[in-house]
This record gives C-alpha cells, structure tokens and sequence, in this order.
C-alpha cells in the first residue's frame, strides 16, 4: 500500500529553513552535511543546497558499523563511505530518512567518530517514526509518523523522491 | 572435489575458505565486491571496522611465510578482531595426531577462526573437518594443493585494471608443478570465464595431464605470451635447482625469465603479476618487477582486503549467533 499524498520536496525545503534556524541558534558555523545511504543521500543533497553551503556532500554507509552484524552478516554491495573533508573540529548535520530505533545513527556517530572528532553533531531526518531504542532525537524532524511494528515506510528515489508506506 | 561442499554452510554461505575450486562464480563475485568496499578502510585517518570486535582469530603457520601472515593479520586487525600468531615447527612423522591436539588447545582457548599455513596438501581440509561448528578454518596455503586468497587478489586485482574477463586471455608462466597458487588461480580464472588460460613452463614443471583443467600447455616462452593480457609470473622455488627437475638458474632465466623484451610480444597493456617472493633474475627482471606493467605492491595491499572480505563474510550472520 503506497501514500503518495506525501509532499516529500516541500518537506525538505521546511526542514532547510528550520535548520538554518537551528544552526543559527547553536552558533555552528559552515556546518559539513553528511547523508546516510541511501535515502539519507538524496535528503541531505536537497538540504546542502537549500543550506547554500559549498562544501561537498559527505556519504556515509554504515554497513561496517551495524550491531547485526554477527546476526545478518555482509550486506550484499557496500558503497564505501565517502568523507570528502577533515571532520575535526567541524559542525556536522547528520542526515537520514527515517528515524526508528536510532541504531543507524548511533553505527553512524561510530563511524564519524573514526574520521576525527566533530565539534558537534546534529541530526536532521525526514520521518521519526516512533519506536526509539535508543536515547536518540533528532534536532530537526521533516514530519512525525507514529507507525505500528508492522507498519513500514520506505523513502524511494532519487527522482522523484516519494514516499512509501507499506502494512504487511 | 569432497572439498566443495564443507565450505558452504545450509544456507549457502561461506563457512571455511579452503580452495577455490568448487566455489561458484556468485561466491568469487561477491569475495571480489565485499574486498572492494573494504580496501578503502585503508586510507581512513582510523584504518578499523568494528565488525569482528570480540573474535579471536588465530595464524597456525606449520610453514614460513611474511606476507601472507602480515597481510591476514592486518586484515583481521582492520576488522578489529583479535589475532594470535602462532608458528608451529612439526616434524611430518607425528603430524596427524599433534594437529589435533594442538587443534583441541587452541579451541579450548575459544577461538573463532584458524588461519592454517602447512607444507601438506589438505592440511586445511583435514582441520576444516576436525574443527568445532563454531570455528572457522581459512586456508593461507597448503602444499602444492591450493591458495585460494591468493588467487582472490590476482582476481582483484585483474579486475580492477581489466573488468571484463571474457575477453582476457592469462598466460600462468614458471614452475606450474609446485605452484598451489597456479591451481588456486586456475580454478578462480575458470570460474570467472576469462577466454583463455594458458600454462607456460618447462615440461619437468608443468604436471602432465593439466589440459583436463581447460587450460592450453606452451613449453616455449615467446609462444605462450603472445597477446597475452596478464602474466603471472611464479616464484621459482630455488630448493628444487638441485633436483634434477632444471638444469641452472641461468639456463631457467634464459627460456622462461620475463624480460622486457619478451614482455613486448604480449598485449600492449599486459599486467605484470608475481605472488612473491620474487626472484631477480631468474624468473623475472627487476625491470620488468619494477616496470610500470607490474602490479606486484598492488597485489600486496589488494590482499589486505580480500582477507578481510573473507574473514568478514565467513564471521558474520552466523546462524544462532545473539
């Protein structure tokens, strides 16, 4: 079951604005924007550009970092992750679709943190979704869903970005 | 071969890494692919992944080697496991029955993986059967039989330069005879369709019967590289100068040493490959070693991350693992 009533591009330039704000708020000057692939990619590009910041976009694929390791093994194809800059000492804006038990970023900060030590991290998703396991919220946060467990949302893309949301 | 099927577990996956051959072309693809995410790792300010954080993996070398411990040391030390080097001088009488007792030690010490190096062809095999369902067994070499993460980073590193393995054609040049990596190549180059695989070397050094293996037999050098896209070049083991198997290293280095100007009778963008140790002037040139269509110090660090792939892709989703 799909809902494509969902305005995913208008979402995105709210978020852009409120996280100007944010930034603004926070004093974290020309931030770094890093997405988690793959929808957090496409969602962090549209922001890095509403944002105006020149600076290339950071890839981040936690595959290496995931705590499921041991239970799922290898993902089939991991993309490396691509850190186009030192992050030391740098504001970065941690970017994914969709926010659920907080296990992706919490492997995402382990993962950033082996590339040198931020000034700060803050979180920017498109949905949270409820069901957090983890002490993890984001600062900036596209729309609230509250799902059921068997309820799943899946961002699809990159042109155009829709938004799925599926019940099994 | 019995040993195909005691590398994949239920479901497929790779359980123990001892040959190459019997494994298909999906299980090499995905060897190649995972070593491709992996050997970025090592240009990171932190050159770590945490996934094998909590594993003790061990190196059981019953034989010398630098470069394939260093390599599978640094791979599993990427993958943040923890690694013991163990070098274990054996006298060949007593063999059977000191393995598994040494087995039984290092497994009561709750090790995960054993990487096992022996001068005996189905050494690794033998442990892969004798070991605990938990442990895993990777074969560094064993005998002549086989070198399987060997023969994954001559593919790697293939086929990072030429993808596209049906249209190559790979002359293996030296001493086939003792050479587990030429078997393990061999096995990996069929499975993966290049177009021709051909065996250079003198006859006392080609095992008889080899063509069964699809492989095409040139006993003469200049004929055997013609057009060729890769040359692997094999290690000549000297202690087998004074066997009656070859005459002298000067006589070996003038019908089958790779020279720059042999090398010219191959394509024009041949790939120079060597597992190491080479020996300068006897079976290769150090220009040729040195050359710009050498790859020898690529395959190094491509060993790094087919090791880990390995090792990451045997370790994890073990079923019933928490």
């Amino acid at each position: 079951m799909t809902d494509v009533a969902f305005q995913v591009e208008e979402k995105i330039a709210e978020m852009a604005s409120r996280l100007k704000q944010f930034l603004a708020a926070q004093h974290r000057e020309k931030p770094l924007v890093m997405g988690i692939h793959t929808g957090g990619i496409w969602i962090a590009e549209r922001l890095r550009r509403g944002l105006e910041i020149a600076e290339p976009l950071g890839h981040l694929n936690i595959a290496f970092y995931r705590d499921d390791f041991s239970r799922i093994g290898m993902h089939p194809r991991v993309t490396p992750s691509i850190l186009p800059y030192a992050v030391e000492g740098r504001h970065i804006i941690l970017v994914d679709d969709v926010l659920y038990t907080g296990r992706t970023v919490r492997a995402a900060m382990n993962e950033i943190f082996d590339y040198g030590r931020p000034a700060s991290v803050s979180l920017a998703v498109l949905i949270d979704r409820g069901g957090h396991e983890l002490p993890v919220q984001a600062d900036v946060v596209g729309s609230t869903l509250l799902l059921k467990a068997g309820e799943h949302v899946k961002l699809l893309g990159p042109e155009p970005l829709v938004l799925e949301i599926r019940r099994s | 071969m019995a040993g195909a099927n005691i590398q994949l577990d239920g479901e497929g996956r790779l359980r123990h890494f001892l040959t190459t051959d019997g494994l298909d072309r999906r299980i090499l693809t995905e060897i190649l692919d995972h070593a491709e995410s992996f050997a970025v790792v090592g240009d990171r300010p932190v050159k770590k992944v945490p996934l094998l954080r909590g594993k003790t993996i061990v190196n059981l070398f019953f034989e010398a080697s630098t470069r394939t411990r260093t390599t599978f040391e640094i791979a599993a030390k990427r993958l943040s496991a923890d690694v013991q080097n163990l070098s274990v001088n054996l006298s060949s009488t007593t063999k059977g029955e000191t393995l598994r007792d040494t087995l039984r030690t290092l497994e009561a010490m709750h090790c995960d993986m054993f990487i096992i190096r022996h001068a005996s062809s189905g050494a690794a095999h033998f442990i892969a059967r004798q070991v605990s369902p938990h442990v895993s067994v990777i074969n560094g070499g064993d005998g002549r039989n086989a070198h399987p993460t060997q023969a994954l980073l001559d593919m790697f590193t293939i086929r990072q330069h030429k993808p596209d393995f049906a249209s190559l054609k790979v002359a293996i040049v030296g001493d086939v005879t003792h050479s587990r990596v030429a078997r393990s190549d061999i096995h990996a180059l069929k499975t993966l369709a290049v177009q021709e695989i051909r065996v250079v070397g003198p006859r006392t050094l080609i095992p008889a019967g080899i063509e069964t293996l699809g492989v095409q037999v040139f006993n003469n050098m200049e004929a055997g590289l013609k057009d060729v896209d890769v040359v692997i070049m094999l290690r000549l083991q000297r202690e087998r100068m004074r066997s009656a198997l070859l005459p002298s290293e000067q006589e070996y280095f003038r019908c089958y040493g790779l020279t720059e100007e042999r090398l010219k009778l191959a394509g024009e963008e041949v790939m120079v490959m060597h597992p190491g140790p080479i020996n300068r002037g006897i079976e290769i040139d150090s220009r040729v070693a040195d050359g710009e269509r050498s790859v020898i110090l690529q395959q190094v660090s491509n060993g790094i991350a087919i090791r880990m792939a390995v090792m990451a892709m045997i370790a994890g989703g073990k079923r019933g693992a928490a």
